[in-house]
């Protein structure tokens, strides 16, 4: 039995006066221990996915419209409010991608963290513990920083607050939305250093979402890449990079500049991704897509299996055959 | 002669304190900066966040006066110049900036927004022939003349900062002064606005100042760059070679935190640990030393001036370079 298991996925939002579909039939498992990317554009659908376990999307103006999201076995969609905030605090927790947002401006970090502590792990709510998390995120001089106000710390260091405040509850999952988008190459390196070591250390299973391919790779156990709310291809995160399948996923890795590339222009994807609502019938990538065949147009391609690895699955009936 | 030279440019911020908190702390944003810009060059500018690049990138264009050191704009020392002469020559130099949302007007139509900066310039005739340059500048971007009519959120992140780059071309500058202009964007679509921008500077001879954090980008498009480590420049070359050959641990750090998907170069990854120093309180030595690998006695003592190294490769390095 997987940690995280979601089925057909399914989530709407009240738009001018009629719903309208964001996710469409999400399917996607984390095993215990296991770090899942989910990589896509922006508005993709990647965010609301992950809001969606833990119930976090506000309801209205979104609903949940089908499928089923198990956590440890059990359908989030059925437990009462009560057992939900058992999972948010103790099975799963979020760092989201501006710290500096979800910090309160008006309390010392210590005090924050200390405040998570006592609602989900009294017996551990001390101030020794605030300060081991904080060395646990790498925090030069925890003591000290522990008494600082958000606004006192760089983008960096908040986030690794941010980090230390979401493992404090040991979570068996941790879902990080962009945790670095808002940081400089440098930070970002270290964050995702840091989250790949945590991992390593306290066996958590992590969900990362983000939009370049290229920070993936080190961390990736497995890689699901979304497009206007489907997935689009999924599988074993070193198949999936070095032999994509999908054209789209092929344009995202070509998106990333390389260092010393000697290809005279950059490698866009051309126009944007279709909004919910506005998603094409056939194949939603084919008005961007460079290999387009008439039929792409027509009928909306299912998901199958491709490659060599029995996981590997890809939603292109024109690059699976 | 430069389009663009910089002298020991400094720029400090007063720290507010009490009356008698002792002598008056400062913020030393801006240190010691001398660069140069050939007219029509893309020069890139890279260093973590707060080693001052929107700092040295305002300042340069005086939208925040400097404190000390001289800024000459083709040939003529602009550091003085009073305001009401500054804005003739305003033309010349523009800025864009890093967040596509905020620097358009919501309630403007694009082409309200275009036409903005050519009345205040007064270039062409209203009517007929502004139009006739918003269109051609809608073009220029990649857009379409119909976009004219619509207002900044029916637009995507990408093609706003296209929208903001047509703005800063409409008035036709000498020196685009780029902070960050792809940073908040998807990877998919940074490479738009950075081939737009290689295009102007190719074509229309722009010269370009391209503030990032992101090496890979900067090499791209530049042929020269400058690395800043809290508010002085620490290394300088032309692009290719700084990038293949860095001769300043702090360079060599900022390279191997590009994301890649190349597994061998990640493999080899230096993560730099712990966060800049404040640029309240430098450091004694040089002002990498803490986090600096290489660091010896000497880089905790005395600072290294930058020095060049070979013709036109500059670095502030006590051991590297050697
Ligand atoms: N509260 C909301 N009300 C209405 N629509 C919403 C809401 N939240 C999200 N959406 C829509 O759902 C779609 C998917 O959004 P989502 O935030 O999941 O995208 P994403 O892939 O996370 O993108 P990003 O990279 O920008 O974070 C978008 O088209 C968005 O406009
Ligand atoms: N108006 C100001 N008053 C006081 N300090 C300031 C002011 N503006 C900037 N600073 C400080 O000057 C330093 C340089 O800031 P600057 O914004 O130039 O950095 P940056 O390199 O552009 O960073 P980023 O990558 O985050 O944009 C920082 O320590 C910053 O806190
Ligand atoms: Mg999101
Ligand atoms: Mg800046």
């Amino acid at each position: 039995m997987p940690l995280l298991f979601i089925q057909d996925l399914e989530v709407d939002f009240r738009l001018n006066g009629r719903w309208v579909r964001a996710v469409d039939g999400v399917s996607l498992a984390v095993e215990a221990g296991e770090t899942v990317c989910i990589v896509g554009e922006s508005g993709c659908g990647k965010s609301v996915t992950a809001l969606s376990v833990a119930r976090l999307l506000p309801e209205p103006p979104a609903r949940i419209a089908g499928g089923r999201i198990d956590i440890e076995g059990r359908n989030v969609f059925e437990l009462s409010s009560r057992d939900l905030r058992a999972v948010r605090g103790g099975v799963v927790s979020y760092v989201f991608q501006e710290p500096g947002a979800a910090l309160n401006p008006v309390f010392r970090v210590g005090v924050q963290i200390l405040e998570t502590l006592r609602i989900h792990r009294p017996q551990r709510a001390t101030q020794t513990e605030v300060v081991r998390l904080l060395a646990e995120v790498g925090l030069a001089d925890p003591e000290r920083r522990a008494r600082n106000y958000p606004h006192e710390l760089s983008g960096g260091m908040q986030q690794r607050v941010m980090i230390a405040m979401a493992i404090a509850t040991e979570p068996k999952l941790l879902i990080a939305d962009e945790p670095t988008t808002a940081l400089d190459v440098t930070i970002q390196a270290q964050i995702l250093d840091l989250l790949k070591d945590l991992k390593h250390r306290l066996g958590m299973a992590i969900l990362l979402i983000t939009h370049n391919l290229g920070l993936v790779g080190d961390i990736a156990d497995r890689i699901v890449v979304m497009y206007a709310g489907q997935v689009i291809e999924s599988g074993p995160a070193a198949e999936l990079l070095r032999s994509p399948v999908h054209p789209y996923t092929r344009a995202l890795i070509q998106s990333v500049p390389e260092l010393g590339q000697t290809r005279d222009r950059l490698r866009a994807i051309p126009g944007t991704v279709p909004q919910p609502g506005a998603w094409p019938i056939g194949c939603r990538f084919a008005p961007r897509c460079p290999f387009v065949q008439p039929q792409c147009h027509l009928q909306a391609p299912p998901l199958t299996h491709s490659g060599t690895d029995p996981a590997h699955q890809v939603r292109c009936p024109v690059a699976t055959a | 002669m430069p389009l663009l030279e910089l002298q020991h440019l400094q720029v400090r911020f007063p720290l507010d304190g009490g009356f008698f908190s002792g002598p008056r702390r400062q913020v030393h944003a801006v240190d010691d900066v001398s660069i140069q810009l050939e007219a029509g060059e893309a020069l890139g500018l890279v260093g973590e966040s707060g080693c001052g690049k929107t700092t040295l990138g305002r300042a340069l264009l005086r939208l925040i006066e400097p404190t000390g050191g001289t800024i000459r704009f083709d040939g003529e020392d602009i550091t003085h110049l009073p305001a009401s002469e500054l804005r003739a020559r305003r033309r010349q130099f523009q800025m864009i900036f890093q967040d596509p949302y905020g620097s358009l007007n919501p309630l403007l139509t694009i082409g309200q927004s275009l036409a903005e900066p050519l009345e205040i310039h007064g270039l062409g005739q209203a009517g007929p022939e502004r139009q006739a340059r918003i269109t051609a500048l809608l073009t220029s971007v990649g857009l379409h003349p119909d976009h004219a009519d619509r207002y900044p959120h029916e637009f995507s992140g990408g093609q706003r900062q296209r929208i903001v780059i047509a703005r800063a071309l409409a008035v036709e500058p000498r020196l685009l002064v780029c902070d960050e202009p792809v940073s908040a964007l998807d990877v998919s679509v940074q490479a738009q606005v950075v081939n737009l921008l290689q295009d102007l500077q190719r074509e229309r001879g722009v010269a370009l100042l391209f503030i990032s954090h992101d090496l890979a980008v900067v090499e791209h498009l530049c042929q020269r760059i400058a690395v800043m480590y809290l508010g002085r420049i620490v290394e300088s070359g032309p692009a290719r070679e700084l990038c293949r050959n860095p001769q300043h641990p702090y360079t060599a750090a900022l390279l191997s935190a590009v994301p890649t998907l190349n597994p061998e170069t990640r493999s080899n990854r230096i993560v730099l640990r712990g966060d800049p120093p404040s640029p309240i309180d430098p450091p004694t030595g040089c002002p990498f030393h803490p986090r600096c690998p290489v660091a010896q006695d000497r880089c905790r003592s005395e600072r290294p001036a930058l020095r060049e190294i070979q013709p036109g490769r500059w670095t502030a390095c006590w051991v590297q370079g050697e």
